[in-house]
């Protein structure tokens, strides 16, 4: 702050409070006692008068106390320009201070938890309410309070990974973030409108579900022309594309032939967002922990 | 000096009136006009861009500022949750600011980034979808509604003669920018930007 600026600042204040402590004393009247007089205002309506009597002591002293109080205040705190008050006080010290407190308290609890290796940590029962409580507030909001996923977001619960289910690759997704995309129509942009029910009823078929089982068996060759680069010639999937597993019954986008048809014409777009830096090291390492003790 | 003297003439009074409450303007909020920590942006703040432009008034009209604040306190319990606090040169281009004064829903102030694109349409079409303990009403309308294009240059020049530096190359592709956009992007487009400016946890 300049110099003009801080004597602004710490004039008017100061002008202020001797302001009002002058006004009070000034408009005091010369009394000889804190109780009622007989004097009146001087007018009189309808015959009612109006006392003229002083502000009682206790009140008025109240008023003085109130000068007294912000002059201690001002001396103590920040208020009168570039001053930083005996205390030295700031809002940012006043946090750093509080995170400093909890740095002691729970800094130990997480540099043992960062060090444990994950599949061990994940049978420590105190690490894991831990894990609980970061999940329900950073993770839930997508997967769900139970990690059971909805439409779009996944399951974290069962034993069908689309990037892998091992500790490292959790951590790594946890840590940077995946980005999904599949393209509409796969690796067939003029794919027709025959061949996206071939294609369909194809992946139906890995779940005996094909409507029309004469365009499944027509729809191997678009498959194998469109999908199978990502998912894999036996619609296995493969997990360094994070593209899912066909044959299997988890849907992340639902399994109904609508669904599907949606999928493949128009393509899916999904992201996990990357926690570093909104988490520490140690949070994404317990939190990793915890996602690996759902389903193991 | 006698208080009946303030009494008995109004000129006088309304005067003493005047100076006792302009004394918390002049001192609390007139140097914030001229200080370097309250006019200069934060590294790297770029003005919204039409469409993100768009979305904010959209956040507006929806009343989302009613029950979202976007504004996190230097305390730790705000840091730890929202991230980084909100310092003042991240709202320098702020007009009017939307800070907010109640959560009824969390702290907006850094939720750019947080939740994937796919997920911010899902909450607003159906936040039960996705959260199902949240009592945030549904916008299903912004999925049908398009940004209406031929107000976004003029809001925009608006924006450039209050001081956001806009250039009038800006100004002129800013209708092309947003025709035939959904509202839903252009809400989403302004929600993902938000705070990402200050991105350490701090």
């Amino acid at each position: 702050m300049s110099t003009f600026w801080s004597i602004w600042i710490s004039a008017i204040v100061l002008g202020t409070i001797f302001g009002c402590w002058w006004l009070l004393w000034a408009t005091r009247k010369s009394q000889t006692t804190d109780t009622e007089t007989e004097r009146t205002t001087g007018h009189s309506f309808d015959g009612i008068e109006e006392y003229d009597n002083p502000l009682p002591k206790w009140w008025f002293y109240l008023f003085v106390g109130t000068c007294v109080f912000s002059l201690g205040y001002l001396a103590l705190y920040p208020g009168l320009g570039n001053f930083k008050g005996l205390l030295g006080w700031t809002q940012h010290n006043q946090w750093e201070k509080e995170v400093q407190v909890a740095e002691a308290k729970y800094g130990e609890i997480y540099a043992q938890y960062g060090s444990t290796p994950i599949v061990e940590l994940a049978q420590n029962e105190d690490a894991m309410k831990m894990g609980q409580r970061l999940f329900a507030n950073n993770c839930a909001v997508c997967h769900g309070s139970a990690a059971r996923g909805a439409v779009g977001f996944p399951n974290l619960t069962d034993d069908d990974w689309l990037y892998g289910g091992d500790p490292d690759t959790i951590v790594q997704t946890l840590t940077h973030g995946r980005q999904g995309a599949m393209p509409a129509k796969g690796m067939m942009p003029n794919m027709d409108s025959e061949q996206v029910d071939q294609v369909v009823n194809y992946v139906l078929s890995f779940s005996d579900r094909a409507r029309d089982p004469e365009a499944a068996k027509a729809g191997e060759q678009v498959f194998m022309q469109a999908c199978a680069a990502c998912h894999g010639q036996d619609a296995k999937g493969m997990q360094a594309m994070g593209a899912p597993n066909l044959t299997d019954n988890t849907w992340l986008y639902g399994s109904t032939y609508d669904r599907i048809e949606e999928t493949v014409l128009y393509g899916r777009q999904n992201q996990m967002p990357a926690q570093k830096g909104r988490l520490s090291e140690d949070q994404i390492h317990i939190l990793g922990a915890y996602v690996y003790s759902l389903s193991n | 000096m006698r208080h009946d003297i303030i009494e008995k003439n109004v000129g006088l009074m309304a005067l003493l009136i005047v100076l006792v409450i302009s004394g918390g303007f002049l001192v609390e909020v007139v140097p914030l006009f001229f200080l370097k920590e309250t006019n200069e942006p934060v590294a790297g703040l770029e003005p919204l861009t039409p469409l993100q432009l768009e979305g904010r008034d959209i956040y507006i009209r929806e009343g989302c500022h009613v029950c979202h604040t976007q504004q996190i306190r230097p305390f730790r319990a705000e840091t730890e949750r929202y991230g980084h606090y909100s310092v003042a040169g991240e709202f320098v281009y702020e007009r009017p600011f939307l800070w907010g004064s109640k959560r009824t829903g969390p702290d907006l102030a850094r939720v750019g980034g947080r939740y994937s694109d796919a997920w911010q349409r899902m909450h607003l079409f159906d936040p039960r979808s996705v959260v199902p303990e949240s009592n945030m009403p549904a916008f299903p309308w912004l999925f049908e509604n398009k940004v209406d294009h031929t107000g976004t240059a003029a809001k925009l020049t608006t924006m450039q003669t209050l001081g956001v530096p806009y250039t009038d190359e800006q100004i002129a592709n800013a209708a092309d920018q947003v025709q035939g956009k959904f509202e839903i992007e252009a809400l989403v487009a302004y929600l993902q930007q938000l705070g990402t400016v200050i991105s350490t946890k701090r």
